[in-house]
């Protein structure tokens, strides 16, 4: 039951796409979901989401895996463009009482669907690809131009390395306490509201309580072996940027032209919604000079 | 007469899938009432699973448990009084802990079992003796108790459902070897005061010869062997292929003979060994 939730879950398979750097598949990623909601014409998304299709085939991920995370959201997905179809003012397509559905409605709950799908598939093929190391040590490496103003960077990533380690473990103990309750005769499943929730606490009390043990024998371990913090510490595995990471961040760079040329009209409708708007009414008129 | 039987009980991980794990395989025992049954295997062998099968907190993928000559598996509202009659303690069972104080959580499973009043007061009580908690430790909070005496509490939680069938996942894990000995001591004593059969799952072979009436082998999630200790022992070349050994005190007898001393094998606790050297000195056995 618990053990169904994937993510965060690295699928070990041979392919390009797990072998380009972390640091470079976060930046893709994040790239390719930008675009995913920047694209505003039909043909622009079309491209986003070949381009998202053609990655996650690529990762040599199974697609069944990739639907297990779509259903854990389906619901999500159908309740924001089904929300998203009766917000849209234009042409009417159906009425009944103040609720309309619009072609332009429509077009919008569609556009939402498969952002939403685009973003779950493409956040999916990181974690998949990548594990939870690389992952915080790409996230760390990205983030150290924060050091400058006193970030710490190195503690930060070291808490997530940590965190994501123990999803696990605490998932797996939670599993095996309500395991030995149910032994006891605890009832998890039957009654009320109240009863239920009075239920969780043989489960939550011993829980809790073994998160702090772990995390007692977790930074005593780690004192032991003269843990201290990021300066001066080196890595087994250095990344390096290779060709193929230069090559996809081409092809990315090129999905992305591609959508702001076929999103143009968009693009334009926005600048000139820019250019043409009256800056002047921010400023307050006691500093405007009185001519 | 079988309290509990199983037949053809099968569990596997993940069917159909190319990770498929027979974690048990087609697995026909019997617990007889009042007898200590061992379990002993190799890690991984299927032990754990045997345990929580018995007492239906996982389904079988194929085969059945049953309880009295009943289908446990055949009444879904029926599993609840099913765990009340099948007390497993998980290993480590400190962990479960978690009411205020060490005689409420005790209780907690005699209370969801329905006792009342006297009658829960004086399950409590005699499950904690049984266990060997002191009376003054019963208004502390549980997790002021030292690791020893945790472990006792979450036994003595299972002690007080009253259960017909008391299954133990491995004890003495982590316990020291006075602890060791001692919690074997109270198992048996606990066996003999109730007449309960007692399923004790176990890595020790020296618990193992001490205590049990008959010893179950599981290798690869099957029945190795399922016969009395003395038999089980008495084929050290069979246990040493499945990972397993013989107690130390009955390997010292194996060698004793390879070395030609006239000694009998069928050596399993440091008493029996102090009979057979007097035995074999002439100064006639026994203390």
């Amino acid at each position: 039951m618990l053990g169904d939730i994937t993510i965060g879950q690295y699928y070990p398979a041979k392919s390009v796409v797990h072998r380009i750097d972390p640091r470079v598949k976060i930046l893709l990623m994040l790239a390719l979901i930008v675009i995913a909601f920047v694209a505003q014409s039909v043909p622009a998304a079309l491209l986003v989401t070949v381009a998202t299709f053609v990655s996650i085939i690529m990762t040599r991920v199974p697609l069944r895996m990739y639907f297990k995370n779509l259903k854990a959201i389906w619901f999500l997905v159908l309740l924001t463009s089904v929300l998203n179809m009766f917000y849209f003012k234009g042409q009417v397509l159906w009425q009944w009482g103040p609720l309309s559905v619009t072609y332009e409605g429509i077009r919008q709950s569609c556009f939402v669907a498969q952002r939403l799908v685009c973003l779950i598939l493409l956040s999916s093929a990181l974690t998949f690809t990548a594990t939870p190391t690389e992952l915080t040590g790409a996230i760390e490496s990205l983030l150290s131009p924060l050091k400058i103003f006193g970030v710490k960077v190195h503690e930060l990533a070291m808490l997530m390395t940590i965190a994501l380690r123990f999803v696990p473990t605490l998932l797996e103990e939670s599993e095996k306490i309500m395991s030995a309750q149910k032994a006891r005769g605890a009832d998890l499943e039957s009654g009320g509201l109240l009863a239920r929730v009075k239920a969780l606490i043989p489960i939550l009390v011993p829980l809790i309580v073994s998160a702090f043990r772990r995390a007692y024998d977790l930074a005593l371990a780690m004192e032991c072996r003269c843990y201290t913090d990021g300066k001066g510490r080196t890595r087994l595995n250095e990344m390096k940027l290779r060709f193929r990471d230069f090559a996809a961040l081409l092809v990315v760079a090129a999905v992305c032209v591609g959508v702001v040329m076929l999103n143009r009209t968009a693009w334009q409708d926005v600048l000139a919604d820019i250019m043409a708007f009256d800056y002047l009414s921010l400023v307050p008129e006691a500093l405007i000079p009185k001519a | 007469m079988a309290v509990i039987e199983t037949r053809g009980l099968s569990l596997t991980y993940g069917k159909g899938s190319p990770m498929e794990i027979h974690a048990l395989k087609n697995c026909n025992i019997t617990v007889e009432a009042g007898e200590l049954l061992c379990v002993i295997g190799h890690t991984g062998s299927g032990k754990s699973t045997l345990a929580q099968l018995l007492n239906g907190l996982i389904k079988p993928t194929e085969g059945t448990v049953l309880l009295d000559g009943e289908d446990i598996f055949a009444n879904k509202k029926r599993l609840r009084e099913v765990r009340f009659a099948v007390g497993l303690v998980f290993q480590y069972p400190e962990h479960q802990l978690f009411e205020e104080t060490v005689y409420k959580d005790i209780a907690f499973g005699a209370k969801n079992k329905g006792l009342q009043g006297d009658e829960l007061d004086s399950a409590v009580r005699r499950a904690a003796e049984f266990a060997g908690l002191r009376q003054e430790l019963l208004d502390k909070s549980p997790f002021e108790l030292s690791g020893g005496e945790k472990r006792r509490a979450a036994i003595a939680g299972v002690m007080a459902m009253e259960p017909r069938v008391l299954i133990l996942d491995e004890p003495t894990a982590g316990l020291d070897p006075r602890g060791r000995e001692q919690m074997i001591d109270r198992i048996m004593h606990y066996r003999d005061k109730t007449g309960c059969s007692v399923v004790l799952v176990s890595h020790t072979m020296e618990d193992v010869a001490r205590c049990a009436d008959r010893v179950l082998v599981l290798e690869k999630g099957e029945v190795a062997r399922l016969a009395p200790t003395q038999a089980v022992f008495a084929d050290a070349e069979a246990l040493e292929r499945m990972g397993l050994r013989v107690p130390q005190i009955t390997s010292v007898f194996l060698e004793l003979k390879r070395l030609g001393y006239d000694v009998s094998t069928a050596v399993h606790t440091p008493q029996q060994g102090y009979n057979e050297i007097m035995r074999i000195l002439g100064k006639g056995g026994g203390m």
